[in-house]
């Protein structure tokens, strides 16, 4: 092309180029749409985490139309192969990148010093800098209005719970869950048992199976598939789903389910950089912001519980309730959090161990 | 532990065998011929998902399951025309499969992600399945559960009675020689090729259609490589088989409810590696102890074969 080029096409070309430059600074972007770069570190099918990140991407596109172009790269594994991608989404012209796994930590921070024009928004991290925002979402807030229901359905008065790994985010969650449901009935316990994976349905499901044998009639989990959830339905007892509503698996056994809802956020950032008004920062959000939902009550649910949940919802959200208010027990009945007191977001953030009643 | 409860934990064992059993004894014949076929995992997957699909579109679960093993079988013939007619290097080609597989299944699979499909009925015999104890263990399971079972006697009878299993054992031990008194050796190697794919695909249908019923990229787990284990550690006989997916189903069934009472103080990790340790151990005892040197490996095990022109 360009060794044949005639100079009415180099006249034509600069004067293109010269409207562009006048129209230089914010306007120039009007025209262009914003393009907007995910990375997941599962399948878009995985029905859990990964797809719930890709129901956000696909509301940014229903809200702002032609005004957006969103790329997404799935089932990138965490690591170099993490760097090549985010740097290739940050050189092809994306203007926002949501890394969406904690260990495409330091890949992002990495491409976006060599990129300092590129916004980018990493998902459940702890690290910022000038152009990389942290976001995640309270989903132990959810576990509170989950253990609030489980203490009034369960006869056994004993929940089992598929964990992942006992990292943080996962302890608060099954702590949250445990202090919920004793609040309702003091003698309420919590099995947990681990798969050591976020996703293999096989074990998760023998795991399941291994606390129905064992007396639960409650089922929660932390990994992403529905096979826990599938065998309290066989099962004939009652559980929640996680991260997507998993009612299709378990339409009696479903209780309710924690959502992650990442539209609203999504959406707000892509905004942000349209309006040049995006600035670095870390949130945290949950129940009040509507990054967790609860899915529809299963029918399972007697119309008070249902009331009580809500209330339960409602208060957390005015922040007349707090999931880590004490008094807090430990596993071996020493007192954590004393009468009154409520820990802050650093101490959960780093909660490394079990309330009163979890079994683990 | 209450009677009841050994019961349950018995059956989830049993499910938790039975697509080992599936998977390892289509290994075993496919050895027994001669030929290695490292590709389970991807051949499970393939049953699995064309099971899933067919059981979905059709409502048919007995369709799927007949998908599944066609299935199993197709991606088995791929790596039968490479490895026997092509004589394409076996481990190479069976690890191809793998991979291909992963990716096949995925891609064929994507579309019925979070879709739900009715688990296979038990069987339920009146009067006989109410019986405490007995009842449950013997009537109460699906019909895959069943035919593993089945196989199991089926094919350990046919490698050792019948004049067919002779055959297949002799192009196993030496094609040369089972090529010199006039049979084929490509032919039989295909046969087994293909009911290892078979199985392997019916291994892959009950992951699909009963363990956890539902479709999931790359839901086997690396079964398949358990499976190929098994096959060395039963010393490539299909009682042991059975006695091998039993125990690996066990100990990674105990494991989890040693964690629901409390762990008995054994970080979870390490009782996650229970089931791995327990093969490793045996596989030390068989090949070091007084039945050394007895591993029954086929002569031929992993060797291409051309016909003398």
């Amino acid at each position: 092309m360009k060794s044949t080029a005639t100079r009415r096409d180099f006249v034509l070309g600069s004067a293109a180029a010269a409207g562009a430059l006048s129209l230089a600074g914010r306007h120039a972007f009007a025209a262009d749409p914003l393009k907007v770069g995910f990375v997941y570190v599962g399948p878009v099918g995985d029905y859990g985490w990964t797809h719930g990140h890709d129901l956000g991407r696909k509301a940014m596109v229903t809200h702002f139309g032609d005004k957006v172009k969103t790329t997404f790269v799935e089932s990138v594994t965490e690591g170099p192969d993490a760097e090549r991608v985010i740097r290739q989404l940050a050189s092809s012209g994306h203007g926002l990148v949501f890394a969406t796994s904690f260990g495409f930590m330091n890949p992002t921070l990495r491409v976006a010093k060599q990129f300092p024009k590129v916004k980018f928004e990493h998902a459940t991290g702890y690290q910022t800098s000038p152009n990389v925002s942290v976001y995640n979402a309270r989903f132990h807030e959810g576990r509170v209005v989950c253990g609030t229901i489980a203490g009034r359905v369960s006869k056994s008065g004993v929940a089992g719970y598929i964990g992942s790994f006992p990292i943080p985010e996962v302890v608060m969650g099954i702590n949250a869950f445990a202090l919920a449901a004793r609040k309702i009935r003091p003698d309420f316990k919590v099995k947990v048992v681990w798969a050591n994976s976020w996703y293999d349905p096989g074990k998760e499901a023998d795991g399941a199976k291994a606390l129905v044998d064992q007396g639960v009639d409650i089922m929660c989990q932390h990994t992403d598939s529905p096979a826990p959830l599938q065998v309290a339905e066989t099962r004939g007892i009652h559980g929640f789903g996680q991260a997507s509503d998993m009612k299709p698996f378990a339409p009696n056994a479903q209780l309710t389910a924690i959502l992650d809802v990442w539209d609203g956020y999504y959406i707000q950032r892509a905004q942000d950089i349209m309006d040049g008004t995006w600035k670095s920062h870390s949130i945290w959000w949950g129940l009040e912001e509507g990054m967790v939902k609860m899915a529809p009550y299963g029918p399972a649910v007697p119309e008070a519980v249902a009331r009580e949940a809500d209330a339960v919802r409602e208060a957390i959200i005015a922040g007349t309730r707090h999931p880590f208010t004490g008094p807090i027990k430990d596993q071996k009945g020493a007192l954590r959090v004393a009468d009154g007191e409520t820990l802050s977001e650093k101490e959960i953030a780093a909660m490394d161990w079990y309330v009163e009643g979890v079994e683990a | 532990m209450n009677p009841e409860s050994a019961v349950l934990v018995m059956l989830t064992v049993m499910s938790a065998a039975t697509p080992l059993l599936f998977a390892a004894l289509g290994e075993l014949v496919t050895e027994k011929a001669g030929v290695l076929n490292l590709g389970v995992e991807g051949m499970m997957l393939a049953g699995a998902v064309s099971g899933f699909a067919v059981t979905v579109t059709s409502g048919s679960a007995t369709l799927g399951i007949l998908c599944a093993a066609l299935g199993g079988a197709a991606m088995a013939l791929a790596f039968g025309v490479l490895t026997l007619t092509l004589a394409a290097n076996q481990v190479a080609t069976g690890l191809a499969l793998t991979i291909f597989g992963v990716g096949l299944s995925a891609l064929a699979g994507s579309g019925f992600v979070g879709m739900p499909v009715m688990p296979l009925p038990k069987l339920a015999v009146p009067g006989l399945s109410d019986i405490p104890v007995f009842g449950p263990l013997v009537f109460g399971h699906d019909a895959l559960v069943y035919l593993a079972l089945l196989a199991t006697g089926g094919i350990g009878w046919f490698l050792a009675h019948t004049r067919a299993g002779l055959i297949l054992r002799a192009v196993g031990e030496s094609h040369e020689s089972a090529h010199a008194i006039g049979y084929s050796v490509i032919r039989v190697r295909y046969l087994a090729v293909l009911f290892g794919g078979t199985m392997s695909g019916l291994g892959g249908a009950f992951m699909s259609l009963s363990y956890t019923p539902m479709w999931a990229e790359e839901m086997t787990a690396g079964r398949g490589w358990i499976a190929l284990a098994l096959v060395v550690f039963a010393s490539w006989r299909p009682g042991r088989v059975l006695l091998g997916a039993y125990l690996f189903g066990g100990v990674t069934i105990l494991q989890l409810h040693a964690q629901g009472v409390g762990g008995l103080g054994i970080p979870s990790q390490v009782l996650s590696m229970l089931p791995y340790l327990a093969t490793i151990a045996v596989l030390t005892i068989i090949a070091a102890g007084p039945w050394r040197g007895r591993l029954d490996a086929p002569a031929c095990l992993g060797q291409a074969f051309r016909p003398p022109k």
